[in-house]
């Protein structure tokens, strides 16, 4: 699997690796919305760290787990991207939804 | 510009072959020594295109994605990423950052924006029911 979660009462952490694109995103959205709608989560953070790749689809799957945090009046954490991957995440003003870290 | 060497490239538009498009193009560039972050811009760029195809040219059905790579003199890569689907109604509004017409699909709406960006020239040419062809170019450094 390329996403591996730890949640610790409404705070979901996605360890993401591998390639993000339209094709792998499918399965890595589904492990991580049902994690937050399990728990209610109010905080979602996604670690970049091993990911060796990333398209649009990956500020897609930023995008839609935003929207749906929302409902739970929540946020979003974008942490450890990779170079390659922040320049796409900086194109895309992705920090307008989602704090940014390392 | 004289070309120096050439591939072609042609596949079912299934998501699987995201992948496969992207890294069999970067395996093709290598003979340039690109450094890594031209290898990823290219990479990138190859993936938006060809999940445009799937995503939207052939929404729903079948079809067949075409790539063709030349490697120019002067060290420069033109690539040539043509389907056969339902084209493009309006291209300006398309390449708008933001638009898609996918949302519900955490589409970000951002494939061409990437595209332009990460290479130097891009170029789209639709016909609604007929397909599209988008066309890049970019010059490659090297290490």
């Amino acid at each position: 699997m390329a996403v591996r979660t730890e949640t610790d009462g409404k705070s979901v952490i996605a360890y993401i690796s591998g390639e993000i694109d339209h094709h792998s995103a499918a399965a890595i959205r589904k492990v991580i919305d049902s994690e937050i709608e399990k728990n209610a989560a109010n905080l979602l953070t996604l670690d970049f760290s091993d990911v060796t790749f990333m398209d649009s689809s990956g500020i897609g799957l930023v995008m839609g787990r935003y929207r749906l945090i929302k409902g739970y009046n929540g946020k979003v954490i974008v942490q450890n991207p990779p170079a390659a991957i922040k320049r796409v995440m900086r194109l895309s003003g992705i920090d307008k939804i989602a704090t940014l870290k390392g | 510009m004289k070309t120096l060497n050439e591939m072609k490239l042609t596949f079912p538009a299934h998501s699987a072959n995201e992948a496969f498009s992207r890294s069999a193009v970067s395996s093709f560039v290598a003979q340039l020594d690109p450094r890594i972050d031209e290898l990823s811009d290219i990479k990138t760029a190859v993936s938006e295109a060809v999940t445009n195809c799937i995503v939207h040219a052939y929404r729903d059905r079948d079809g067949t994605i075409e790539i063709t790579a030349r490697i120019l003199e002067g060290g420069e890569l033109w690539i040539k990423i043509r389907d056969k689907g339902c084209g493009i109604e309006n291209i300006e509004k398309a390449m708008e950052p933001m638009y898609t017409t996918a949302p519900d699909e955490d589409r970000a709406g951002l494939g061409f924006a990437v595209m332009e960006s990460f290479m130097d020239r891009l170029a789209v040419r639709s016909k609604v029911g007929v397909g599209t062809t988008i066309t890049m170019r970019k010059k490659i450094e090297g290490r």
